[in-house]
């Protein structure tokens, strides 16, 4: 399968946008792309080795979060996405915005 | 260093004053031509799920990002950065912009807009190695007539 690597994380993948591996589920693609570049690791995790919660990794079209995680099943064909989450904001200027943040 | 052309200037400002008083947000796409200097020629407008604080907040739904790094793909262009607008805000991030901002080496975008007139634009490059040593740093932003659709011979 293909996983797509976002512009700030390619320069720790060998700066490529994209990286084939073989693997059954996402987990196993992700360990996969780590285990060929380990410097990625600490973008992609914590020191508990969970995946940062900006971090956001879509099977197809599908937050692997609303699937089964790392445990979801992957084919041949598919493609994951790893996209960190874009968001922001003038916020914190009052108290309701910064109940929000 | 960004250099944006024109035309994808006046269309990410405008999407601030369409939006307002609420934040716009959307995807620069272009090129990287070196280290320090990106190239935007295309833009994608975003939606802003934020709806509960659209006002002062933005986020970007991931998978409309991967629909547009899709078609950014298929027309060989690069995610290079993101814009969002300030309703009655300063042009400068905020402690929310700097929490949230997760592209290290990618260019944030901001406009201030004034009773919905966009006043100035500023380029912020999100900086370091790793989430807890990120810093924006102010990046100069040319406005090109239009900039060449391949890459310079090296
Ligand atoms: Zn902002």
């Amino acid at each position: 399968m293909k996983i797509h690597i976002p512009t700030p994380l390619r320069q720790y993948a060998g700066k490529k946008a994209s990286i084939d591996v073989q693997a059954d589920n996402v987990g196993q693609a992700l360990s996969a792309l780590t285990a060929t570049y380990p410097d990625l690791r600490r973008h992609l995790y914590t020191d508990e080795g969970k995946l940062r919660a900006f971090v956001n990794v879509y099977l197809n079209d599908e937050d692997i979060r609303y699937l089964h995680k790392e445990s979801t099943p992957v084919k041949e064909n598919d493609s994951l996405s790893i996209v960190p989450s874009i968001a922001g904001g003038a916020g914190a200027c009052c108290c309701s915005c910064r109940m929000n943040a | 260093m960004l250099r944006i052309d024109q035309t994808c200037y006046e269309q990410l400002r405008r999407h601030g004053e369409e939006t307002y008083p609420h934040e716009c947000c959307g995807v620069l796409l272009g090129r990287v031509e070196d280290e320090d200097q990106r190239l935007v020629t295309s833009i994608a407008r975003a939606g802003n799920t934020r709806t509960d604080s659209p006002q002062n907040r933005y986020n970007i739904d991931p998978r409309e990002l991967i629909t547009i790094q899709r078609q950014a793909r298929e027309l060989g262009l690069d995610i290079v950065g993101f814009y969002h607008s300030h309703p009655d805000h300063p042009a400068r991030w905020s402690s929310t912009d700097l929490a949230e901002a997760h592209w290290l080496g990618c260019s944030y975008v901001i406009t201030r807009v004034e009773k919905g007139q966009a006043r100035e634009t500023n380029a912020f490059l999100l900086l370091g190695g790793e989430e807890a040593e990120k810093q924006f740093q102010d990046e100069p932003l040319e406005v090109v007539a239009q900039i060449a659709e391949t890459k310079t011979p090296a």
